[in-house]
């Protein structure tokens, strides 16, 4: 009875692996296939021979590096500045009581509940009138705003992690607050400060809609809107769409495997959101 | 200003206090204004505004023949069949999404917390989809129900489900499912972590003290996991179905809520009348209904949590 159990135990664990995997498996697969076999062997489960030719014809001779810098900008712009924000913003609803502090909480978790495509068309008339579309400036401070209240709530759980008493510590022994800040609380929460910078990050990095309205011209596309705009406009070069995926994937993959450890621990705390 | 309110007896000393105090007042605001200008500016306002355009002919295709409306926009909505196709495929796809991840994201985060050699390679493994960028997982689903490069298709003729292999996203009948999978796929992770981090708060001496009464695993199971996990799992469960009713990225990118609407969402429906049409007006006005259908929902949630208390 037991070892029935263990064996079932396994396979559910090794159902759920390949479940996981498969897909991905998949994209590289048909991105490493040559392009003369799509066709005759595009269903089977392994390729007879392999090539790197889709991943040389889209690093090179193709406007892929532009949309992939082009999201390592906004992504790492939004990033840093949703990061630095937000940690202001925790440190005061960790280390603060004050009048109305229950009503922001309110309002941000507000924010993180309605619909954000709520306010795609007043966005897109804000962002005309100033006549910031196709800039990855819009993107920018929209991506920014969007991940400030989780970003917030994150890096708050990680203040309340700091005792209090080091900065009342610091403050005993002549720092101001800011210098206690600086040169006590910050060090420690270093570890935050690049968990929260890299949600923000892979949250900017996979942000489709919102790039899809505000930019049209290829010099600003980021990477999903190119992937998708060459999709619907090549639909027949899977090996190379594929190759250009798997280029998608990369900064997903770092940070995951960055993070992996603080998974379950660090993220139930503001876990809500995905 | 502060010398004002200063009774002019004052003391230079209390004069000094008064800023003092003002200036602690003051403080934790300071640090907490550019997140606020963020969000009020970028968020809120918008909000507002889009609220009145849901009252406004606001078309950039006939721009000429804009201003208010008044309810007209509604009106034409509660005519349209479209937008009451996709209400009822918003409750399809929610509740079949979210009752799929749910249980296999439990089934897993159970697996995960029962301990076993090789834990913590498979636990980087089984989340890895939830790092994966949502519109590279809808187009990476797509391509594996294209019968030209995936296997699916083919899978799923030769075990009978299929007749042949055809793309089952262009099947009116059944492409609601391939976004329905592609969600799951991606879903899972997010209730096995919140779960498994549920799991692991558990005091072991309970499940020790049932042990030694002679309890079974599944009685275990029934009394005490269960109702340590349920607090968590209502949460979860109830935001996530609003999270998921909203994400649109899925199905935009898989079938662009087509074929012939079949996989239409409201939120899919507002993208695509906004940036296929141009009719801001009227994606306004649905995105409004969606609030207010929000707003019921979440009023029903706390009626419930507060009756659930008044119970126990």
């Amino acid at each position: 009875m037991r070892t029935v159990l263990t064996i079932g135990r396994n396979l559910a664990v090794l159902g759920y692996v390949l479940f996981a995997l498969f897909p991905l498996y998949w994209l590289l697969k048909i991105a490493v296939t040559p392009d003369r076999l799509i066709y005759t062997e595009g269903t089977a489960l392994w390729p007879t021979t392999f090539t790197f030719d889709n991943f040389r014809t889209v690093i090179f001779y193709s406007d892929f590096m532009v949309f992939f810098s082009n999201s390592v900008i906004v992504s790492l712009c939004s990033a840093a500045l949703a990061t630095l924000i937000a940690a202001a913003a925790g440190y005061s609803f960790s280390r603060f009581r004050f009048r109305g502090k229950s009503i922001i909480v309110v309002l941000m978790l507000v924010t993180q509940m309605f619909p954000l495509l709520m306010i795609i068309t007043p966005i897109y008339k804000i962002v005309a009138t100033l006549g910031l579309l196709n800039t990855l400036t819009s993107l920018i401070v929209v991506y920014t705003a969007f991940n400030i209240p989780f970003a917030t709530f994150l890096m708050q759980s990680f203040f309340d992690g700091i005792p209090k008493d080091l900065d009342e510590a610091a403050m005993m022994d002549g720092c101001t607050r800011l210098q206690a800040l600086r040169k006590v609380i910050l060090p420690l929460t270093l570890p935050g400060l690049a968990a929260t910078l890299g949600f923000v990050f892979t949250a900017a990095w996979s942000e489709l809609l919102f790039a899809l309205m505000l930019i049209n011209s290829n010099d600003s596309m980021t990477f999903p809107v190119g992937l998708l705009t060459f999709v619907s406009k090549f639909s027949v070069d899977w090996g190379q769409m594929m190759a250009a995926g798997v280029l998608a994937l990369l900064p997903s993959c770092l940070f995951f495997v960055f993070i992996q450890r603080y998974l379950v621990q660090g993220l139930t705390a503001g876990a809500v959101k995905g | 200003m502060n010398t004002a309110v200063t009774p002019a007896v004052a003391t230079p000393g209390s004069r000094r206090s008064w800023r003092a105090v003002l200036r602690t007042a003051a403080e934790p605001w300071l640090y907490l204004s550019p997140a606020l200008i963020f969000i009020m500016l970028v968020m809120l306002v918008p909000l507002v505004i889009g609220i009145s355009y849901a009252f406004q002919a606001i078309s950039l295709m006939n721009p000429l023949e804009s201003g208010w409306v008044g309810l007209a926009n509604f009106e034409a909505l509660y005519e349209d069949r479209k937008f009451w196709k996709s209400l009822k495929n918003t409750a399809y796809w929610t509740i079949a999404s979210v009752f799929f991840q749910f249980f296999l994201g439990l089934g897993l985060a159970l697996l995960l917390n029962h301990g076993f050699y090789g834990r913590r390679l498979v636990q980087a493994l089984v989340f890895l989809p939830w790092a994966v960028p949502t519109f590279l997982s809808a187009l990476t689903w797509a391509w594996l129900f294209n019968p030209v490069i995936g296997p699916l298709p083919h899978w799923l003729a030769a075990i009978g489900i299929l007749s042949e292999p055809y793309n089952i996203l262009s099947d009116p009948n059944i492409a609601i499912w391939g976004p329905i999978v592609a969600n799951i796929w991606f879903g899972i992770p997010f209730f096995a972590i919140t779960l498994l981090a549920a799991l692991q708060s558990i005091p072991h001496d309970l499940y020790e003290a049932a042990a030694i009464d002679g309890a079974s695993a599944w009685q275990g199971f029934i009394k005490i996991t269960l109702p340590f996990l349920a607090p968590m799992i209502a949460i979860t469960v109830m935001l996530r179905a609003i999270w998921v009713a909203n994400f649109a990225d899925l199905i935009f990118v898989m079938t662009g809520g087509g074929p012939a609407n079949s996989t239409q969402i409201i939120s899919t429906y507002i993208f695509t009348t906004a940036f296929r049409k141009l009719d801001f007006g009227y994606a306004s006005a649905i995105a409004v209904v969606l609030l207010v259908l929000l707003l019921i929902y979440a009023a029903v949630l706390l009626r419930l949590r507060q009756s659930l208390r008044l119970v126990n």
